[in-house]
């Protein structure tokens, strides 16, 4: 029995209406998990590339991916390891601004995790910090003394180190 | 493109832009129900009568069921319309039933008026939504503009690759809007591959792999059907001399009596394909998905051979077995391939292993239901006299449940797309309506639906469709008062106990007289032979319900989670 890990998806689709329901079905009739999705547009014009984070064995994922690229609108559908990409995770930290005054190390703590002060204000400010997964974690658990008043996280983006040949496809298709 | 079906621009309104698209396919029967938002649709169709048959069923699900009969017995695409709302919903179970059975149909449903989209207008439902799971393809359309594009592509999706259903939802303003009409069949979507390429190398791997085998043997499906490869998959097994089974949709692709024919393999399929899928050294699967029930457990299954899969489907290749062999395509192109590939041989001291195991099959089983001691009649006698009296020519559409398992083991078929049966979903209700639609699109074919009672009657409301239509349907009701499959497990693993299994049953004569369908009963075996060959013999629909055994169990049996060579004779 193979190991469950995480899997980055990166689906390339029409963009269409009800696509996300229909792909996302796959998922829900395996009882698997989406940990993280992401849609924007891609390199190609009007190609939606989207993004999904899931913790599957390797088998399973084969299956799940030969079913996704099945579904008429779909481009193409590839898998990756967290090794087989460079990717970026997002996320915001709501605080009391209080907290700079009675807990200032808070300032380096921002400089030290490369994170970004987005705005301050007299009750708030607001703390961005994109990163790889640990990254996030980490200051995450470190904010959290300090006591967070929300927080959230992006979907994972991610391009592959070796090449997508999506564009050779597409040029395929379309001769 | 120089086969393109172009017709002239045209102002009509979007209602009447479907009924031309429909006859730019080539559709000339559709099945349906009108409704409120599908009126304006249906008020075109008024004035098209001649060229497109309309046939009235008595609830949606009917007419799916119709649909997905005349799609089966002809490969044709079988067309459903409906309502909005409950209508729609009421499509749910036969497009469930063509998606796992892979049959191509399109359905049309009307929808309210785009400005009440998404206000839970009266019969408004998402039906697109309700149907992804369910369909190949699905699509609104909100404008009339749209139409022609999107049924183009509904009719190339469900009709090509791996066939399946489509379901188009179309708002009750885009039906009255009027537009410029041109029609341009579609040849190509740019994100779908309907046929994959066959990877080089893979035929003549598979070529290699069967010429070195001592014990192949293969298990074809429906994709021998679908791809009308009925000629070539002949000439391979005949040419490599390989001992061939069969599922359930896959029946009746090469005629029962043919010598390499080992009959069906599954859970009540015969004894020695499934005893023996443990035994050959090369398992050859064409255009079938290893469907649990044909397998049994998996980690038990054919491990001993090596796997060759011809597979139009790729996420079907390794989805239950892992493939050593995989060869994509239409099984019609990569058995073509295949064949001058394959050395001319016989296998017969393997296929003589079939044959002993048969006799086995035979003296505890078989003759038990063909020549039963006990006065009751078995549902295989029944099945036998329609051999008889049709010489084995009939398309036999069958509904679920232990005369299903019956029919398709008795049933013997000369000619292909004759066994028409609810094998992926297992729909209980699916006969009468199918054989409605097989009937219609066939009419010069006997068609003889098995149904059991329970069966019967969860779509019985389409006896009015056959009244209204005088489609001459032959209809055989097995009956024998209880939920026999359920409670033939009850018997096996649930201690006898006889949960809501036994039915109390109406007068079913009565019922299809009140039809004015000539109807008969049978008790007697005595009377069998004679009611069978009157009904064969008739012109018109006809109505035959048997009194079968109460009790009989259908054998052999894999039970659940057992492996294929665990089969059960008793």
């Amino acid at each position: 029995m193979s190991k469950e890990i995480t899997y980055t998806v990166s689906i390339y689709t029409e963009n269409n209406i009800g696509l996300l329901n229909r792909v996302s079905a796959i998922f829900q009739r395996r009882h698997i998990n989406i940990e993280s999705i992401n849609s924007s547009i891609s390199e190609i014009e009007n190609v939606t590339k989207w993004t999904i984070l899931v913790i599957v064995t390797e088998e399973q994922m084969k299956k799940v991916i030969g079913q996704i690229e099945k579904q008429v609108e779909v481009i193409r559908a590839y898998y990756h390891t967290d090794d087989e990409i460079i990717y970026q995770e997002s996320c915001l930290f709501k605080m009391k601004s209080d907290l700079l005054f009675e807990a200032p190390q808070i300032q380096n703590l921002i400089k030290d995790h490369n994170a970004r002060l987005v705005t301050v204000n007299k009750d708030f400010f607001v703390i961005e910090k994109s990163g790889r997964t640990e990254e996030i974690e980490t200051l995450y658990q470190t904010l959290k003394t300090y006591g967070i008043s929300q927080f959230t996280r992006a979907g994972r983006i991610a391009v592959s180190k070796e090449r997508m040949e999506i564009s050779k496809l597409l040029s395929l298709f379309n001769a | 493109m120089a086969n393109q079906k172009n017709i002239k621009t045209q102002r009509l309104s979007g209602a009447e832009a479907i009924i031309k698209c429909l006859l730019a396919e080539g559709v000339d029967t559709i099945f349906g129900y009108p409704g409120g938002a599908i009126m304006p649709l249906y008020d075109k169709l008024y004035g098209y009568q001649n060229e497109l048959k309309h046939v009235l069923t008595r609830h949606e699900q009917g007419a799916t069921h119709a649909a997905q009969g005349y799609a089966r017995i002809s490969n044709k695409v079988g067309v459903v319309t409906a309502t909005s709302g409950p209508g729609a919903t009421n499509l749910v179970t036969g497009l469930a039933d063509a998606q796992i059975d892979s049959t191509p149909m399109v359905c049309i449903t009307g929808q309210v008026a785009s400005h009440l989209l998404g206000t839970d207008a009266f019969q408004e439902t998402d039906i697109v939504g309700i149907s992804t799971p369910v369909t190949k393809w699905n699509h609104q359309i909100t404008k009339a503009e749209d139409i022609p594009s999107v049924l183009a592509k509904a009719f190339y999706i469900a009709k090509s690759g791996r066939p399946g259903p489509v379901l188009i939802d179309i708002t009750k303003d885009a039906q009255f809007e009027e537009f410029d009409f041109l029609y341009k069949k579609c040849n190509h979507i740019r994100s779908y591959v309907p046929v994959p390429e066959t990877k080089s190398g893979s035929v003549k791997a598979a070529a290699e792999l069967i010429n070195n085998a001592k014990k192949p043997l293969i298990v074809w499906g429906q994709g021998v059907i679908l791809g009308e490869a009925e000629a070539e998959f002949k000439a391979v097994i005949e040419k490599a001399g390989i001992p061939s089974a069969w599922t359930i949709l896959g029946a009746s692709a090469l005629e029962t009596s043919h010598n390499l024919n080992v009959g069906m393999v599954g859970m009540h399929g015969n004894y020695a394909p499934n005893k023996l899928t443990n035994e050959c050294d090369v398992l050859i699967a064409v255009g079938m998905r290893f469907d649990d029930r044909v397998t049994g457990d998996l980690s038990r299954y054919a491990k001993q051979a090596k796997v060759i899969h011809f597979e139009i489907d790729s996420a079907e290749v390794n989805k239950n077995v892992k493939a050593d062999v995989a060869v994509l395509g239409n099984v019609k192109d990569t058995l073509t391939q295949l064949l001058p590939e394959l050395r001319a041989t016989n296998h017969d001291a393997w296929l003589q292993e079939f044959k002993d195991l048969y006799q086995i099959e035979l003296e505890k089983v078989i003759n038990d239901d063909l020549k039963p001691k006990v006065a009751e009649i078995t549902m295989a006698e029944v099945i036998e006299q329609i051999n008889i009296q049709t010489n084995a020519k009939a398309a036999i559409v069958s509904d679920v449940g232990q005369h299903q398992m019956v029919a398709c083991r008795y049933a013997k078929f000369k000619e292909t797309k004759s066994n028409i049966t609810s094998g992926g979903l297992g729909t209980m209700g699916f006969a009468l309506p199918a054989a409605i639609g097989a009937k219609i699109a066939e009419p010069n074919r006997e068609v003889v639906a098995i149904i059991g009672d329970g069966g019967y009657q969860m779509t019985i409301q389409e006896l009015g469709t056959i009244f209204q239509t005088k489609t001459p349907v032959k209809i055989v009701v097995l009956n024998n008062e209880f939920l026999g499959m359920v409670r033939q497990w009850q018997q096996l693993f649930f201690d006898k106990r006889y949960a809501s299994t036994e039915m109390v049953n109406p007068n079913f004569v009565k019922i299809a007289e009140g039809y004015s369908i000539e109807a008969k009963k049978v008790v007697k075996r005595e009377d069998l032979a004679q009611a069978v060959e009157d009904m064969i013999k008739s012109k018109n629909a006809y109505f035959l319900e048997v009194m079968v055994g109460k009790e009989n169990n259908v054998f052999p049996m894999i039970p659940t989670g057992a492996s294929v060579s665990e089969i059960r004779l008793e």
